[in-house]
């Protein structure tokens, strides 16, 4: 039995009922990571001393009835902009190539106290900006589908092990997409909440008013099981929200009857590869066949979106970002003369080319005289963004579309023109800037055999609609939907 | 000086708040701990750390608010105000800009001429306090403290009302006096729980327009503010006199030396990219809040005087140095209470208090005697059970260390001699043998008994009651 190709809830079950121990289920893991990393890289830190201590005490308390939930004794992957206390958190970046943190993020205990093992940390863009996993400053990430395009990103190295069978779930965090693109690319399932669902606390923000984390897994089921063990109201994130009805599962349901299915046509427009497109409308016909009411409908502003994210990502970035200075943590320059010429080396050596580029622009459309014309722009933008949404959500229990225009591009096609890679955000940034729920699910593959990812987006704390149709539609899939199956 | 001239004074007062608690973090604000006790990784900006508004300061400000009269934003806003250096460990400041809690207030203070007059105050906004840098010159670096980082602090920023120093510090009375009165905020200078920036310029008498003005900031007293607007209404002056223009720039005031040094200038302002704080949501007063502030507040400075002139039949002037200082209002109220006996308590605290406190060089907020204790020495020179020189002896060691008098008179055996058949025969002996003092007294010099009570209070080791002395002597002469 091979049993990375399980899911976590099956792990679970096998942990459960003593057929697997913890100690096996994260051996299995850790030897798959290092046969496969040298292909993949989708880790920056694999602690394997850690975890096989943990596996330990984990085991002792599944035996003593202490733990006894689905994921209990499950191994997991953390991207690496969630602090983890002791264990390596660098974003990816040179700047925090040494930054060991002195708290755990509230998401990662929300696991920890369900029994989860941690493996190690993954690889992403710096900083979660990108969407290739490219902009690590510790190597690009390689889509396990084919090594020689990239997994997507910015979560790009969660989502590459769990399509590679590196490990058996992981978060991701997502704050244009960054959790469904790379899903999409790699062929795993991966929702992002509603805004304000998941703690942000010890989450290194990226855009504040858009970040949210997420799961990403081989099915829908484990994601709904993993998104009801995050989630929690936490006094510590002011943005949290305490959320009724956060039993996700319930919503794991075959039926979609009489479920109404909204595609923009804004969606399917210029820019959609053909052959994404196809596997999108068939899903929709899958589902319609299924019982489902589909019909299209314009949506309006999609191209406003892109602009408007960009604005208010970089803007927030530009400020967050600002203490990784050299003076408390992390990266500082050799030789320096005086505080600032340490500030200005310590940022110039220990930031990438992307996120200077978006401190560059974030610290642009905040400064005097360009506030108006960009910030407050992109401010009114997102709120009539976020109408449009409640327009559609008046008719609609779900909107469905695909999570990126195209698969996974070729390693070095996307950084050489920035530009033409935010397009690539199109179908996904819109959600954060209204904070709504995404998932994306597999739907299919193209002729060069990549994955093709389905989005579905739902309406504020209707997680559960999205989960239902993507359940639904997951029950017909007929195709292989692993890279590591063939193998 | 050819032309008369006006000074324009705005000022941007800086008070940290009383809180238990941080502004956004649980740790302690205790002052003078070791540093870098009281962090955490929200005050120290590590990353992923998130900020929690205290209720607490919301309630103070608009607390301050409404005791300054102002209009209370019932929706407010936090901003992030960015710029770089080590004392502020996430390079941005979370402060208030575009909708800040309280504005369009004012204070009345009494001006030089007895007049008043009404300062106006532009907004109160909540921030944070940044951490402090300590530079070790010995070792060629700069070490940062993040104990002050996140302590709460308000910022009053009044209209450019005031025309002298002297309306200046009337004005700073006033908010401290307020501030304190509320329990807000202890308002030390010297340790930096009140702190001014100065905004001024000069123009013409008459003029319309404001001249260009500089900015002093953290200036350490009331009298450093004072000194500094005196010498920058004088620069300022002497620069328009001899043809040269004043330059719009920050300065700062060096009290020691007597002059303000240019810091920077407008051009190198730095532009701080204020935003909405987007790891905050927005504060909502609610109607029925506000009014549980309202009905908290405490009686306020004015109320209390009109009270202490009814209700004790004080002095007018008495009653204003009494309610100058919140801490010695507590206290003549507690001391009172337990004592009832008022005008006494006054008498105390108006005279040896006041002149301890100035021997050494204390704020009345550092008073730390019991009303208890003032009340017993009241209470025992009442009773005639201690004179008076002997209870100022017993006050000062209350005022110190806050003894028991009780105790401490029987252990010193300081108690009055009131037995006035043994205070007899010690007087007798004393005239027997002072035969000159006697003939001088008859001799018609009132002095001389001054010296022969002395002897007596000497005779019995200060313990004798001095009007039963002065009622024997004169029987005996």
């Amino acid at each position: 039995m091979n049993l990375l190709s399980l899911t976590a809830v099956e792990l679970g079950k096998k942990i459960k009922a003593h057929e697997v121990t913890v100690e096996e289920a994260t051996r299995a893991a850790l030897d798959a990571i290092r046969a496969k990393e040298k292909d993949i890289n989708s880790f920056v830190t694999v602690d394997e001393e850690s975890a096989m201590i943990r596996a330990k005490e984990v085991q002792k308390m599944i035996d003593d009835g202490t733990l006894t939930g689905p994921l209990a004794g499950v191994p997991v992957a953390i991207k690496d902009n969630m602090c983890t206390k002791g264990m390596l958190t660098t974003c990816s970046s040179k700047i925090l190539y040494n930054f060991i943190p002195t708290y755990t993020a509230e998401a990662v205990i929300n696991l920890e106290k369900a029994g989860a093992v941690i493996l190690g940390k993954t690889n992403m863009d710096e900083f979660a900006m990108g969407s290739t996993t490219e902009t690590s400053a510790y190597g690009e990430t390689k889509n396990p589908w084919n090594t020689a395009h990239v997994p997507g990103g910015s979560s790009g190295g969660s989502c590459a092990a769990v399509a590679a069978e590196e490990c058996y779930y992981a978060l991701g965090s997502d704050t244009g997409g960054s959790i469904r693109q790379p899903s999409s690319f790699c062929g795993v399932t991966g929702i992002k909440p509603t805004y304000g669902t998941v703690s942000r606390y010890g989450l290194i923000a990226y855009g504040s008013s858009l970040d949210q984390i997420g799961p990403i897994a081989k099915d829908v089921t484990d994601c709904a099981t993993i998104l009801e063990t995050i989630t929690s109201y936490d006094k510590k994130d002011s943005t949290s929200v305490k959320r009724e009805e956060t039993d996700f599962t319930s919503a794991l349901v075959d039926d979609v009857k009489g479920m109404k299915i909204g595609i923009p046509r804004d969606y399917l427009g210029e820019g959609l590869d053909p052959e994404v497109k196809e596997a999108i409308l068939a899903a929709a016909k899958t589902l319609e066949e299924k019982g489902a009411i589909v019909e299209e409908f314009d949506l309006s502003l999609v191209e406003y979106a892109i602009p408007a994210y960009y604005v208010i990502a970089a803007a927030e970035a530009s400020s967050n970002l600002a203490r990784f200075d050299g003076v408390k943590y992390g990266y500082r320059t050799k030789e320096y003369e005086g505080l600032h010429n340490m500030y200005k080396k310590s940022r110039s050596e220990g930031f990438g080319p992307e996120v200077k580029r978006r401190i560059m622009l974030g610290s642009f459309v905040l400064s005097s005289g360009y506030y108006d014309a960009y910030y407050l722009k992109a401010l009114r933008t997102k709120a009539l963004i976020k109408q449009a949404f409640d327009k559609a959500f008046a008719k609609y229990d779900v909107i469905l579309g695909p999570a990126a225009p195209t698969t996974a591009p070729k390693l070095g096609e996307s950084l050489s023109d920035p530009l033409k890679m935010y397009l690539g955000d199109v179908y996904t940034v819109s959600v954060n800037l209204a904070g709504l729920p995404g998932i994306s699910v597999p739907c299919g593959v193209d002729s060069k055999g990549l994955p093709i990812g389905l989005q579905l987006i739902g309406d504020c704390f209707k997680e559960k609609n999205i989960i239902r149709a993507a359940y639904s539609f997951e029950q017909t899939r007929t195709y292989q939907h692993s890279p590591a199956a063939e193998a | 000086m050819s032309k008369e001239y006006e000074t324009v004074i705005g000022l941007e007062v800086h008070v940290e708040l009383a809180t238990k608690t941080k502004i956004f973090c649980a740790c302690s604000t205790a002052f003078g701990s070791a540093p870098n006790t009281h962090t955490c990784p929200v005050c120290t900006g590590m990353p992923g750390s998130l900020p929690v508004l205290n209720k607490k300061v919301v309630e103070y400000a608009m607390a301050v608010g409404l005791a300054t009269n102002c209009q209370i934003n019932q929706y407010s806003k936090f901003d992030r105000k960015n710029y770089f250096y080590p004392d502020n460990p996430q390079n941005y400041q979370i402060s208030q800009l575009y909708l800040p809690i309280c504005h369009d207030g004012g204070v009345e203070i009494e001006t030089e001429s007895g007049g008043k007059k009404t300062i106006g105050i532009h907004e109160i906004h909540m921030e944070e306090d940044a951490g402090k840098l300590v530079h070790d010159d010995w070792e060629g670096v700069s070490l940062v403290d993040y104990n002050r980082s996140g302590v709460p602090l308000i910022e009053i920023v009044s209209e450019p009302d005031m025309r002298s120093a002297e309306e200046v510090i009337a004005y700073l009375e006033k908010l401290r006096m307020t501030i304190q009165y509320l329990g807000a905020s202890d308002c030390k200078m010297q340790e930096g729980s009140m702190r001014a920036d100065v905004n001024l310029s000069v123009r013409e008498k008459g003029a319309k327009e404001f001249g260009t003005r500089t900015e002093m900031k953290n200036i350490g007293s009331f009298k450093a503010i004072a000194h500094a607007i005196e010498a920058e209404t004088a620069r300022q002056i002497d620069l328009i006199e001899s043809g040269e223009k004043v330059v719009q720039e920050t300065r700062r005031w060096n009290d020691d030396q007597g002059y303000s040094y240019a810091m920077r200038s407008k051009e190198d302002a730095q532009d701080y990219r204020y935003f909405p704080e987007p790891d905050l949501v927005p504060i909502v007063v609610s109607d029925e809040w506000l009014q549980q502030i309202r009905d908290n507040q405490p009686e306020l400075h004015d109320e209390k005087l009109a009270r202490y002139i009814a209700e004790f039949g004080l002095p007018e002037y008495d009653a204003q140095i009494l309610t100058s200082e919140k801490k010695l209002a507590d206290l003549f109220e507690a001391t009172s209470a337990i004592c009832n006996k008022p005008k006494k308590v006054s008498n105390w605290l108006m005279g040896e208090t006041m002149r301890l406190l100035k021997d050494r060089e204390m704020d009345a907020e550092d008073l730390r005697f019991s009303p208890e204790h003032l009340a017993k020495i009241i209470e025992l020179t009442e009773a005639g059970t201690i004179n008076n020189s002997v209870a100022k002896e017993v006050f000062e060691k209350v005022f110190d260390e806050d003894i028991d008098p009780e105790c401490y008179v029987e252990e010193h055996g300081l108690k009055s001699d009131n037995d006035e058949d043994a205070l007899r025969a010690t007087i007798e002996q004393i005239v027997k043998d002072n035969p000159q003092s006697v003939e001088d007294y008859h001799n018609g010099k009132e002095k001389a008994i001054g010296f022969l009570v002395g002897q007596t209070m000497k005779a019995t080791k200060g313990k004798a009651n001095p009007g039963i002395v002065n009622k024997i002597l004169k029987e005996l002469l």
